[in-house]
């Protein structure tokens, strides 16, 4: 990865940026066009986070109202709170670094993007949440990102196209994960995809990429017979108590709609309330935690966008996603 | 031998009459004489500090940057400048005197060369004091060297830079208080020239020390001024 920009030099080979090789310019010039994420961030301690995040700008020479502008967008993409900006590295913790070394690497908006395990150092659960808003993004930025990690998960999670690396840097297969899932190329890629890689498909499907169940949606206020005859058509149980904006307040039980309007407050609460953005994995894990059979499915701004169940994910493990059959198909495996 | 009970009785009187025959602690003395005797050699003292610390700040900043890239020269510099270090700075003075002559010349270079090792050594400290990671940062973003040394290690070699100069300054004006050995004048030549009187002393010492400690806070004040990120990491 380090030798895309010339960090480690190149001795033999040659790598090309859009046909032309790399060689042919100044390694400081070339750098500036190409994000740059490590492990270990190192942000500059003595510099704020605006003046952190505007260091490629800064040395591209853009003017200042531009540099501040985007420093402000950045802080937005990241979730991070604009008084922040005035801060220095000292004063933020693990995760918020990350951020900023993310925001940093994107700040000049480089089309290729080199990350050396850039969600290494940081806890799993802001880990996770790091990874899901990265994909968020790189599905609004579309760039070319190579990314280094050690975690099989991660690799199946945020990547289109793994290369496993053997001791010695050898190339052990270049696939989709998909692929490298149903299909190992060897032993050493079928153990370091594990014994659950079955499993593992898991994490290749979000859960937006499912047909969730519709839920019987209703506001308080709201008739109760109508609230039942939703039920009736529905997949669910009950139905599902909404506030105006459409996020979820709870489910109503019969005790619930003993009335006949539909009460201001819901007796169970909607947990777990499961990300669009998340993969299939990690919202089987919550509703297995939570020990329920379906949970309501919410999109960026907190609506309900549907219901996954347990069942629903049982369905997809029996059947073959689209994109695994195709590789099934080629590889001769029957599905 | 007219002359002689003259003299003596107008001595008597004196030592009888007033505080300072007896060599002492006059406040009313001092106020009388501090603008005529103090604030001349004050001025000079301050000049010997400034213009010393200066100078050695500069040439061991160069020597300090020179060294940051080639770290074999780290060994050689140190020995140089610790060997300036240990000459006693009287003979220094008189060493140097039958080349440079009598006078500020001398006391300057003499002073300047004492700074040196104190300097030097802060500043390729702190120019090593960048986190690794932080380098390796700067230059996949494309940080030319020059960059990288200005813009992040410079700035973040400031705390080590300050100390030095700190430690630099106070020794100076202790040292500059020996510089009328070379003719160079200051508060030290005041001290020597009545060291019996006490009001003298003290007020001539005092004012080293003043100065010391004024020159001192006012580095820190810079300090905290220029590296407002160490304290924002404290709190």
């Amino acid at each position: 990865m380090r030798m895309v920009n010339r960090m480690v030099p190149i001795t033999s080979g040659d790598i090309l940026l859009d046909g032309q090789s790399v060689t042919t310019r100044k390694a400081y010039e070339l750098r500036r066009d190409i994000g740059y994420a490590i492990q270990q961030i190192g942000l500059f301690p003595h510099e704020t986070v605006a003046d952190n995040i505007a260091t490629v700008p800064k040395l591209l020479g853009w003017p200042k109202d531009r540099v501040r502008a985007r420093v402000a967008e950045l802080l937005d993409m990241v979730s991070l709170p604009q008084d922040m900006a005035e801060r220095y590295p000292a004063q933020l913790s693990g995760g918020q670094r990350q951020r900023i070394g993310v925001a940093r690497a994107l700040a000049s908006d480089p089309s290729i993007m080199l990350m050396d395990e850039p969600f290494g150092a940081i806890d799993p659960i802001t880990r996770d949440h790091l990874q899901n808003e990265f994909l968020r993004l790189q599905g609004q930025l579309r760039k070319t990102i190579v990314f280094v990690t050690h975690d099989i998960d991660e690799a199946i999670k945020m990547g289109d196209r793994i290369a496993v690396l053997k001791t010695g840097g050898v190339l052990a297969q270049y696939a989709t994960p998909a692929e490298l899932l149903l299909d190992p190329a060897d032993d050493f890629v079928e153990d370091f995809v594990g014994a659950d890689r079955a499993l593992k498909r898991l994490a290749l499907l979000r859960v937006r990429d499912v047909e969730l169940w519709k839920a019987p949606r209703v506001r308080p206020g709201d008739l109760v017979a109508e609230a039942r005859s939703q039920v009736a058509e529905s997949d669910l149980p009950y139905p599902l108590l909404i506030d105006a904006d459409g996020k979820p307040l709870g489910w109503l039980s019969d005790r619930d709609l003993a009335g006949e309007r539909v009460p201001e407050r819901a007796g169970t609460a909607p947990t777990p309330l499961l990300d669009e953005d998340s993969v299939l994995r990690d919202a089987l894990a919550r509703l297995l935690e939570e020990d329920t059979q379906y949970g309501p499915v919410v999109d960026v701004r907190g609506r309900v966008a549907g219901v996954l169940s347990v069942e629903l994910i049982a369905q997809f493990l029996a059947s073959k996603d689209p994109r695994e059959m195709d590789v099934a198909e080629r590889a001769g495996v029957e599905p | 031998m007219s002359w002689v009970p003259f003299f003596a009785q107008v001595t008597i009187h004196r030592r009888t009459a007033t505080c300072e025959t007896k060599n002492g602690f006059c406040p009313d003395w001092i106020i009388n004489n501090f603008g005529d005797r103090y604030v001349d050699p004050l001025f000079r003292h301050l000049e010997l500090v400034l213009v010393s610390v200066a100078i050695g700040f500069v040439v061991a900043f160069a020597l300090g940057l020179l060294a940051h890239r080639r770290r074999w020269l780290v060994g050689p510099i140190v020995g140089v400048t610790g060997i300036l270090y240990t000459i006693p700075s009287v003979a220094a003075f008189l060493l140097l005197i039958p080349i440079t002559g009598f006078g500020l010349l001398t006391a300057v270079i003499a002073l300047s060369a004492y700074t040196l090792l104190i300097i030097f050594r802060n500043v390729v400290t702190g120019l090593a004091a960048t986190p690794d990671e932080a380098r390796d940062a700067a230059r996949g973003m494309g940080l030319t060297e020059n960059q990288l040394l200005w813009r992040v290690e410079v700035p973040l070699a400031l705390p080590e830079i300050f100390a030095g100069v700190r430690i630099a300054t106070t020794t100076t004006v202790g040292l500059a208080a020996l510089a009328f050995f070379a003719g160079a004048g200051g508060l030290g030549a005041l001290i020597f020239s009545d060291l019996s009187f006490k009001s003298n002393v003290v007020v001539a010492g005092g004012l080293c020390i003043l100065m010391a400690m004024v020159l001192d806070g006012l580095l820190l004040i810079a300090q905290r001024l220029s590296t407002p990120w160490v304290r924002a990491a404290r709190a």
